[in-house]
């Protein structure tokens, strides 16, 4: 660098231009120093929530204020009904059609406990408010950004504020609200408020105007919709799509999920700095009292212990202990056997719910569904969820023209497609749409070898084949990655219960793929010989010079085929005289038998359905449940429910193939 | 469909035979099996007396009521009936054309009788070593796939064919030439020179090399085809006349002259007929790039398949004499392997001048 000869202090003392003075000087940079509001900083950074291109954010708000609907209902133990209505925008002009739209008005309503009116204007127009950030319990959203990121999205792109009408009960008044967001103080301004008539007795809808993209398929609104109703049986969904295409998603699981409880933090969960600033805030007059007080899973005793280790007096005041006692305690802490944090904060979706889900939305052959046991990481309590469709539904007889024995030319082959298993990912209920490679579930399915569970898979990939893989973790915190919360971050106690719910979906897959080709190998081979017995027997009688009482040679060759294949026995496994795959039952579901004593009993439709959702929606799901009905074939629907008859039905099924 | 008055042949009563099997086979409430002499190495022999390859008397069972073999079974019934026909109407066939004959839709099904000809083919030379019945016989042809030229006279069908007036090109050498079919009229070569590539069996036509050493030119394009082998046997046999073997200098090389010599593995069954145990190998051997100073740079690399091929050939016990041990090992231990081509580089008649010129003088050839 420097030119040879010269030494360091030459150098220094031989600038290329004499010291000036400062161009700016520390005070101008003083003053231009300040506070950045959060409001701000997302501004610049939307990325960061889930708002980089118009298609993805239109699905984040849909999301975001959907997610708050379900949170709110669940907590006010109202079975959620929400409606979801996405309508292009003209902006003076007439509407464009979806595909071509690039600003929408999106509505969700839903029919939960309202907002009182001082708190509307907060929720939905100031970062970084709300009630889930910080407790310990499970709910889908977390932080208290996302609805008024999505408010601020829209303000940003449209200019429009967000409009929200919310009412508690019938007997006050519903309010309506126009608000937007002051950026620089990250403060909610009110634009207009009044009260109006609404037609719902009880419910929150609020209605945001941005700039979006519509288009179906991978990570759409659309997908976002069906996947949540796969994790959310017990919630029904109205969608009015933007190209006016309207589904109704009946509720097929009447259970509303049991509340989770708030919980202290647990002792490993936290950090030194976070210790000391509880020991700050604490209510508790000792340390004994502080540990076993403010922590979950810390009794007096343990307290006392955890003390004498860290060599303090469990008498002495919390707000005395600082820097080195601290740090001992710290130490103490970690140091002892504390049992896992309890785990009625989490709410699992249930094996059941889990395959009602999965059936309702996914047409396959198997289904089935683990819960695995609650587990800690970082001391957060977390459940792993997983579940798995398989196959392809029967197309129903008759619905179809039956297809044409068209022969194969050379090099021809019998169109298989092979695709790859689509996983879907959930986090606290909510779909996660984005990421996948990044996630923890995903690598968790492409490290388990499905090959040894009868399906193929490439190496490094998915495994192959007409599969749905389910995988949900819920937990008072779910790790993710970045803030639009797209993927679970891979901690190792995390990875390792998934895979494990995986292997013990695999296993029950692989039991039922074993157990169907054993059936259809037994029913090929019959038909083998079946089938070459006819051009046997032609071809004999023409080298025979057309002179061969055929029908005797073919009567006995017949009789030896049945012979040889077990005969009767045989006839039996294959559903009476081999009728062919038609025969299968449609889907048979596994569930483990004697889940542990977490999963709901199983409890009529209907009576579940009056008590808790206001009149017209028990009315309205009649309808579903019969649709529902005709799907299931027969008597599919009952014994669906429960652990132990379904085990019982599949077994069934299985002998009269 | 057969006429009453003509009396069947005898391979037309093999044929039927196979029906006679499963018939058979099903009033004795048995499976209907066709036992088929295994055509592997496992099942070949070499009789160092007669020069030739044998085939062993082991033999597979082929049974209808086997899933594996079930299809197999059928397929053969099926080409035994389409063979049948063609005897019944006395027609000689193409290996693909029997595939198309046989192939069909199998009733109440999307199952085709066959698939490719891979499926076909391997059943009729089942048929062919199970009924003893020669493909000829048989009626089934290959391709013509040689070329003959030469002081020759043959005749075809009643046709005279001078081999010596058929300028470049030469006579394309039918796949049967059984004497009821082809007679050789006159002959007054020497020797035949048979030569793997058609690019050097070119260069010695266009030369005129068969005029000037009173030779006849045969090749085969590559492993020589049944009829090239046959006529080959034919005139070494009836006309005495040595054969010489010229390929390249590689394993491929090497086992086309011993199938020329004692026949293949796969067609073992046929080598009493088709080999010529006095045949001799006239190069490319692995001394002659040094002997005729061929650059190393002509030479391509042996590659795994090469040298894995070249060892089997060494265990071979029709390869066990002395010099042909060191011919193969001397290959695998240079590591090259040289193409007849590769006499180009001197020369583009350095094949005609020099090469085969100074072999036939001295007399430089392996046994």
């Amino acid at each position: 660098m420097r030119p040879p000869g010269q030494t360091l202090n030459s150098s220094k003392t031989d600038p290329p231009a004499p010291p000036a003075k400062p161009t700016v000087s520390a005070v101008e940079m003083g003053a231009r120093q300040r506070e950045i509001s959060v409001s701000e900083f997302f501004t610049k950074n939307r990325h960061l929530l889930g708002f980089d291109n118009p298609r993805k954010a239109l699905l984040t708000c849909v999301k975001e204020a959907v997610d708050n609907a379900l949170d709110a209902c669940e907590e006010a133990g109202i079975l959620p009904d929400v409606v979801v209505r996405l309508e292009t925008v003209g902006n003076g002009e007439p509407a464009p059609p979806a595909s071509q739209a690039s600003r929408f008005r999106i509505t969700v309503a839903d029919n939960g406990p309202g907002i009182v009116r001082q708190q509307i204007p907060p929720i939905f127009a100031k970062l970084l408010y709300g009630s889930k950030f910080h407790r310990l319990r499970m709910s889908r959203g977390q932080q208290g950004i996302g609805i008024s990121a999505a408010g601020m999205y829209g303000q940003l792109t449209t200019g429009k504020p967000v409009q929200i009408i919310s009412r508690t009960s019938g007997r006050t008044p519903a309010h309506y609200f126009e608000v937007q967001i002051d950026t620089k103080k990250n403060e909610p301004l009110i634009l207009e408020k009044k009260q109006i008539e609404w037609e719902h007795a009880r419910g929150t809808q609020v209605t945001l105007e941005v700039e979006g993209r519509y288009q179906k398929g991978r990570a759409s609104v659309d997908e976002y919709i069906e996947q949540t109703v796969i994790a959310n049986p017990h919630v029904r969904l109205t969608y009015h799509a933007p190209d006016g295409e309207t589904k109704e998603l009946a509720r097929t699981y009447t259970e509303l999920p049991p509340s989770p409880k708030e919980i202290k933090p647990h002792p490993y969960g936290i950090e030194l700095g976070m210790l000391l600033k509880m020991l700050q805030d604490t209510r508790s007059h000792s340390v004994s009292g502080f540990l076993s007080g403010d922590f979950s899973r810390v009794s007096p005793r343990l307290a006392d212990e955890m003390c004498k280790a860290a060599g303090l007096s469990p008498r002495a005041r919390p707000r005395d202990v600082h820097g080195e006692t601290a740090e001992a305690l710290y130490k103490a802490i970690q140091a002892t056997k504390i049992m896992a944090p309890p785990t009625n904060c989490l709410s699992p979706i249930g094996e059941k719910a889990i395959l009602s889900g999965l059936y309702q939305q996914i047409k396959g052959e198997f289904y089935t569904a683990v819960s695995r046991p609650p587990a800690v990481y970082r001391g957060n309590p977390f459940v792993i969820e997983a579940g798995l469709a398989y196959g392809k539904a029967p197309e129903p007889e008759g619905a179809l023209p039956e297809k044409k024995a068209v022969p194969l030319a050379e090099g021809e082959q019998e169109s298989g497609d092979h695709e790859l298993a689509r996983v879907i990912r959930y986090a606290n209920r909510v779909p996660l749409l984005y990421q996948q490679a990044a996630c923890s579930s995903y690598k968790a399915v492409l490290d388990t070898t499905w090959r040894n569970y009868g399906v193929t898979q490439s190496r490094g990939a998915a495994p192959a084949g007409p599969m749905v893989i389910f995988v949900h973790m819920a937990s008072v915190w779910v790790p993710f990655t970045s803030e639009s919360k797209e993927a679970i971050a891979d901690y190792d106690e995390i990875r390792k219960e998934i895979t494990l719910a995986l292997r013990e979906c695999g296993r029950r897959l692989g039991a039922f793929i074993r157990r169907r080709e054993r059936a259809h190998s037994e029913h090929r081979r019959r038909n083998i010989f079946e089938l070459y017995i006819e051009e046997v027997v032609e071809s004999c009688n023409r080298l025979k010079g057309g002179t061969l009482p055929v029908a005797k040679l073919k009567e006995q060759l017949h009789r030896m085929a049945s012979l040889r294949t077990g005969g009767a026995k045989t006839d039996e496994a294959l559903g009476k005289n081999g009728s062919g795959p038609e025969g299968l039952p449609h889907s048979i579901i596994v569930t483990v038998d004697g889940v542990e004593g977490e999963v709901p009993e199983p409890v009529e439709a209907e009576a579940v359905e009056g008590n808790s959702t206001n009149g017209a929606s028990a009315g309205d799901d009649k309808p579903a449940r019969g649709k529902r009905g005709k799907r299931t074939r027969g008597k599919g629907a009952a014994p669906r429910r429960a652990g132990k008859p379904v085990r019982k039905r599949a077994a069934g099924k299985r002998r009269t193939r | 469909m057969a006429s009453k008055t003509r009396k069947p042949s005898a391979v037309e009563k093999k044929l039927i035979g196979v029906a006679d099997v499963v018939i058979s086979a099903a009033q004795k409430r048995r499976d209907p099996t066709l036992a088929i002499p295994v055509r592997s190495l496992s099942n070949v022999s070499f009789n160092e007396r007669k020069g030739h390859l044998e085939m062993g008397r082991r033999k597979q069972a082929r049974s209808f009521f086997n899933v594996g073999m079930a299809k197999k079974f059928m397929q053969t019934v099926l080409v035994a009936d389409a063979l049948c026909e063609l005897q019944r109407a006395n027609l000689t066939t193409s290996l693909r054309e029997i595939y198309y004959r046989t192939k069909h839709t199998i009733k109440n099904s999307h199952e085709n009788t066959l698939d490719t000809q891979d499926e076909s083919d391997p059943l009729i030379e089942d048929l062919e070593v199970t009924l003893e019945a020669l493909r000829e016989e048989l009626h089934v042809r290959a391709e013509n796939a040689g070329s003959i030229v030469g002081p020759l006279v043959l005749v075809d069908d009643g046709d005279q064919v001078d081999c010596a007036r058929l300028g470049k090109g030469g006579y394309s050498v039918p796949s049967i030439v059984e004497p009821e079919y082809l007679q050789i009229r006159r002959c007054t070569a020497d020797f035949v020179l048979l030569v793997e590539k058609g690019t050097q069996w070119n260069r010695l036509s266009e030369d005129k090399f068969w005029r000037r050493y009173n030779c006849i030119l045969l090749t085969g394009n590559g492993q020589p085809p049944r009829g090239v082998r046959r006529l080959a046997r034919r005139l070494h046999e009836e006309k005495g006349l040595p054969v010489y073997v010229l390929v390249d200098n590689d394993p491929w090389g090497y086992y086309i002259y011993s199938v020329v010599k004692q026949g293949s593995i796969n067609l073992a069954f046929e080598s009493q007929r088709m080999a010529i145990p006095k045949a001799k190998f006239i190069g490319l051997s692995s001394a002659d790039p040094e002997a005729y100073g061929l650059p190393r740079n002509v030479g391509i690399k042996l590659n795994d398949k090469d040298i894995a091929r070249a060892r089997e050939l060494l265990n071979y016990s029709w390869f066990q004499k002395k010099p042909w041990q060191e011919e193969i090992k001397r290959m695998l231990s240079i590591g090259l392997k040289y193409e007849l081509d590769a006499l180009a580089n001197k020369d583009f008649q350095y094949l005609t001048k020099r090469y085969l010129p100074r072999k036939l003088k001295e007399k430089d050839w392996l046994d």
